[in-house]
């Protein structure tokens, strides 16, 4: 089943990608159609099962608090599509 | 001699230039010279030609010195996915396309310090999603094998497409890839070499542009066991800037590779015996058990009751997890940048025109798994599905020490045929996810061509931190199947 | 103390929760090892990490974790033993990786409470709802160029602590209190500055108002970073008239983020942002669950300090202090270390009177803070010292004092440079007495003749001849003896 066009619409604004008129209507067919095949997962019973996160079992580690990084504005700075003043500059933004 | 070159393992290679037999210099040259010749295989996004052959020469220097690292003067080919300091790194994105990092992966640090000379970054699905190399920005790289009777291009396998080939057109001695769902083992099932992707935190991510965190891995394409286990060994070991990379000890796997294997168990599981599944892939499973029975090994039948679910769930998991990793390429810091009226504008102008068809497919997908009302349904429950898949193994591992199962359901196919068709592409990946999901390591060794001239690889997947088991039953596949023979190396 | 707002057909209560950010203090940011002193050059103190670099992996700072573990006890809050971090997933430009790595189903810390000491003397008890570890944002600049806003990453990834409240305060006098308790805590812990012109401690308030006597909740409107407690206060009280008003011209509350203006003293909405609210939470992969041993929580317990509500029963109990004076002397942990160095010895009272009464209207005067006061505890001490010995009279005390403020002399230098010490021995105040009773033989009859309240003038007198150093004490005995 086809996607929703307007959750298409809301996804793709969250994803801040466009989606023009023209694509809505493949890309909720697309997604419709995988969502249906991952759909399978419902017959599967979770009820007592605890969620996995991440790919390991390994405990956790802790860095110490010591500053060994940083320092190094011309490396941070060096890609920047556009920048002024060693400061980032993008379109203005409105609060 | 000098033809030949290419075609040789590192273990040989390192012989040869420490006998003095021919230098760096010389193999570096001999690749650039193939990698020219074979331009339409389209294996690098970038060649390294200048670096290489300078390094090559200080390779030579040390290794007269007797000052040479494990491997001095080997040119390896890495995936364009590991960020390397002052090399452009675009993950075959386009929204990378001008991006230089200003620091070099952890991997691919390990490499430089032991000798390894880049020479070039090889191609791969956008951002390693796919599993035919299609989905590159920069076109795809094309299998060096070719059907009987047909000049069709075929793809390499993803989404490490790149770094099979120049492994299997013999451009480099070997290659590092990376494995999410199966990227590592399927273009090396299909281009006939050896793909292994280790335990998750076995090898550092630092550096590693993100796919899927939770499943992203580090491995050796290889001409051999010998050195995969050889080139795992050195690209292992803790990071303590990777806080999912394990601080425990990286054995010799090479001296595991070659022990003993007798007295140990394989489990085949019978969940993945399906009808549709060619023919002679079956048969090659078949002739894969009777060599490791030879070798006094226990074949035993398992049950991985969850299996259908690994594919499903891979694409909640996966997706989710790329969709927020995604988000930091928004044209404000580096790569492209397509300006806007607004903020918003340029982001969505910059990610619209910066990805490809299939990296929005699955950010909408991640997207929308995560999103409010969906959650539970989704990205939950995949995760709890994942644990089932798990368990599945865990109980397994009670009676076997390793699985063999086939690397896919098939050998290579025509370049264009399931690119519009997501769900069949993804099925590449049936055998392989399983193990990505549990966080196993798992081994695709070539054992044997189809009658349709391509090759077809076998998978083992061991326990946790148990790469040495695996590498010592791929050794006997190895030896059995005696595929390397098969292309006279 | 709760704010009552008489509207037209009823009487409203005003509901209001906090959230409080808090910076921890630390040398280093919560996931990696770039620096977090204020005031850097732009994007200097920034790693790969915080630029939100491809291929960049968080890892947690020891003493991060330890300060939110220390807040959350000194809140009386239950620790999680697990807690996992989470990313926030939304797009702007300060926000370099796409998504903030936060908390959300499982915090570090739980439940737990402060308690209030209101102006009237009665007390409040608000609650904690959870305190969980984030990073910070990075900073953006919108006033240098007409089209651009300039990102400055600096802050990016500096560790806070989110602090949510219940909604349990009923007035901004509440909301005061509570901002000021708290930020004493976290300075006694020593685990935030609680500097909120420097940005390291901020707050949202989420208000909403209801009828008095209702306990439902209405719809809350959330005020986003406020920078001062004053402007806090201020916030809510516009806020809460704004919805009585809605409400009573029969409007709907709603739901919605409000900026607060400084110079106009009123709330506005948020340029409202689309789906601004589905965060897609989820468990961040980089980082496995945060796993604490109980063994660790405890010896972390074990050490803690004492906290202002412990100093202040210890300072009523052993000291014997008002209720009132303790609070104040337990307000900043430095006034409290000053006014213990000061008593030492001492009689408290006096001791507390001198700091509340004397020195804090010098510091105040001057602008300074307990650690910058130009008389040190110990010449403080010394100067009461003084007092109860009866070196000095209290009044001669109070010069002494002033020229202390100015010169940060000792207390005894001072009094022996300017020979201010006082008269004790008989002869000499009998000597002045007796001048000056034939000086005023007038004087004499009338306070003979029954006018004793003379005697007060007498004192004077002599005090006056002796440059009032004579012991006032000595000086009424040996005066009702010889009148």
């Amino acid at each position: 089943m086809a996607m929703k066009e307007e959750i298409v619409r809301k996804i793709a604004i969250l994803s801040r990608i466009n989606v023009s008129d023209d694509e809505l209507d493949n890309i909720s067919r697309e997604l419709g159609s995988i969502i249906d095949w991952i759909e399978l997962l419902k017959e599967v019973d979770t009820q007592s099962v605890e969620p996995m996160t991440g790919g390991t079992d390994i405990k956790s580690f802790k860095r110490e608090d010591i500053v060994n990084d940083g320092g190094y504005q011309e490396k941070i700075l060096k890609n920047a599509p556009s920048k002024n003043d060693n400061l980032f500059e993008v379109p203005k933004v409105v609060e | 001699m000098m033809s030949e070159l290419t075609r040789l393992t590192i273990s040989k290679i390192s012989k040869g230039l420490k006998e003095k037999k021919f230098s760096s210099f010389e193999l570096v040259s001999e690749y650039l010279n193939e990698i020219d010749k074979q331009k339409e295989l389209n294996s690098f996004i970038t060649i390294l030609e200048k670096s290489a052959l300078e390094s090559a020469k200080v390779s030579d220097k040390k290794i007269g010195n007797g000052q040479s690292g494990p491997l001095e003067g080997i040119p390896i080919g890495v995936k364009d996915l590991f960020c390397t300091e002052g090399i452009r790194t675009t993950a075959a994105s386009n929204i990378l396309n001008n991006f230089i990092p200003t620091y070099e992966s952890s991997v691919t640090s390990k490499l430089k310090d032991a000798g390894a000379i880049f020479i070039g970054k090889t191609n791969l699905d956008e951002f390693a999603m796919g599993s035919s190399n299609e989905t590159s920005f920069f076109g795809s790289a094309v299998n060096p094998w070719k059907l009987n009777n047909s000049d069709k291009p075929l793809v390499p396998g993803g989404s490490s497409g790149g770094s099979a080939v120049a492994v299997s057109a013999n451009l480099c001695t070997a290659s590092i890839g990376t494995d999410t769902g199966g990227s590592i083992r399927q273009p090396a099932a299909f281009c006939g070499i050896v793909g292994m992707k280790p335990t998750y935190g076995r090898c550092s991510r630092w550096g590693i542009v993100a796919f899927a965190s939770s499943l992203d891995q580090a491995g050796p394409m290889t001409r051999s066991v010998e050195d995969s286990a050889f080139l795992l060994s050195i690209i292992s070991g803790y990071d303590p800037k990777d806080s999912t990379s394990a601080n425990i000890e990286v054995p010799d796997f090479k001296s595991l590779a070659s022990s003993t294997a007798k007295g140990l168990r394989v489990g085949i599981p019978k969940e993945y015996f399906s009808d549709e599944l060619d023919s002679e892939v079956l048969n090659l499973w078949e002739k894969g058990k009777e060599w490791l029975k030879d070798s006094g090994i226990e074949i035993v039948e398992i049950s991985l009751p969850h299996t259908k679910y690994a594919l499903p769930a891979y694409y909640i998991i996966a997706p989710a997890e790329a969709s927020s990793n995604l988000s930091r390429y928004d044209g404000a810091r580096f790569g492209l940048r397509v300006d806007g009226n607004s903020l918003d504008e340029m982001y969505s102008n910059t990610r619209s025109e910066g990805f490809g068809k299939e990296v929005k497919r699955r950010i909408f997908l991640g997207t929308y798994a995560l999103s409010a009302g969906y959650y539970d349904a989704y990205y939950l429950k995949a995760q709890k599905v994942r644990q089932l898949i798990y368990n599945d193994f865990l109980d397994s591992f009670k009676n076997v020490d390793l699985i063999l199962t086939p690397t896919t359901p098939g050998t290579a196919f025509p370049l264009g045929d399931k690119i519009s068709d997501p769900i069949s592409m993804y099925l590449n990946d049936i055998f392989t996810v399983p193990a990505s999901l549990a966080g196993l390591p798992a081994i695709s060794v070539p054992c044997g061509l189809h009658s349709n001239g391509l090759p077809l690889g076998l998978q083992l997947i061991g326990r946790r931190w148990d790469e040495g088991t695996v590498f010592n039953c791929a050794n006997i596949l190895e030896n059995s199947s005696s595929f390397n023979k098969n292309l006279e190396l | 103390m709760s704010l009552v707002i008489k509207g037209s057909t009823k009487e409203w209560e005003v509901v209001i929760g906090l959230e409080v950010h808090a910076q921890i203090t630390s040398k280093s940011k919560l996931f990696s090892g770039a620096s977090v002193n204020f005031g850097a050059d732009p994007n200097s103190q920034v790693s790969f990490i915080d630029a939100g670099m491809p291929g960049m992996l968080p890892v947690i700072n020891r003493v991060c974790v330890e300060q939110a573990i220390k807040t959350g006890l000194g809140l009386k809050a239950k620790i999680n033993l697990k807690s996992v971090f989470a990313r926030k997933n939304y797009f702007y430009a300060d926000l370099p990786q796409g998504y903030q790595i936060s908390q959300y189903e499982l915090p570090i810390v739980g439940e737990g409470v402060i308690e209030l000491d209101m102006s009237d003397g009665q007390t409040r008890s608000i609650g904690i709802e959870r305190l969980h570890l984030e990073q910070d944002a990075g900073k953006s600049i919108h006033d240098l160029h007409p089209e651009k806003s300039f990102i400055d990453l600096n802050r990016s990834g500096i560790a806070l602590m989110e602090i949510v409240s219940k909604p349990d305060m009923r007035s901004p006098e509440e909301v005061g209190a509570y901002l000021r308790k708290l930020r004493s805590i976290l300075r006694y812990l020593g685990t935030c500055d609680g500097n909120m012109d420097e940005g390291s401690m901020r707050c949202d308030a989420n208000v909403s108002v209801r009828p008095v006597g209702s306990e439902e909740l209405r719809t809350r409107c959330e005020i986003k970073n406020v920078n001062s407690v004053k402007f806090v206060m201020q916030a809510i009280e516009y806020e809460a008239k704004r919805q009585v008003d809605i409400y009573e011209t029969n409007g709907e509350v709603l739901q919605e983020t409000r900026l607060f203006d400084q110079s106009k003293v009123e709330t506005r909405p948020m340029r409202s942002k689309e789906f601004a609210h589905d965060y897609r939470y989820f468990p961040d992969p980089d980082l496995l669950p945060l796993e604490l041993d109980q063994k660790y929580v405890d010896k972390i317990k074990q050490n803690l300090p004492e906290l202002p509500d412990e100093k202040k029963s210890r300072f009523i109990s052993e000291y014997n202090l008002a209720e009132y004076d303790a609070g104040v002397l337990v307000s900043e942990n430095a006034v409290a270390d000053y006014f213990e160095i000061v008593t030492k010895g001492r009689d408290p009272k006096i001791s507390a009177n001198w700091v509340i009464t004397n020195l804090f209207s010098v510091l105040n005067k001057k602008g300074l803070s307990i650690k910058e006061s130009p008389v040190s505890a110990l010449n403080l001490g010394q100067l009461i010292g003084l007092i109860e010995k009866n070196i000095i009279s209290g009044r001669i005390a109070k010069d002494v004092f002033e020229i202390m403020v100015e010169e940060q002399k000792s207390p005894e230098a001072i009094v022996e440079e300017k020979g201010l010490r006082q008269i004790s021995d008989t002869g000499s105040i009998e000597a002045a007495v007796e001048d000056v009773i034939s000086e005023n033989p007038d004087k004499v009859k009338e306070y003979k003749g029954g006018k004793t309240k003379l005697i007060g003038w007498f004192v004077g007198q002599v005090m006056k001849k002796t440059k009032g150093k004579a012991n006032p004490g000595l000086v009424n005995k040996v005066l009702s003896e010889k009148l």
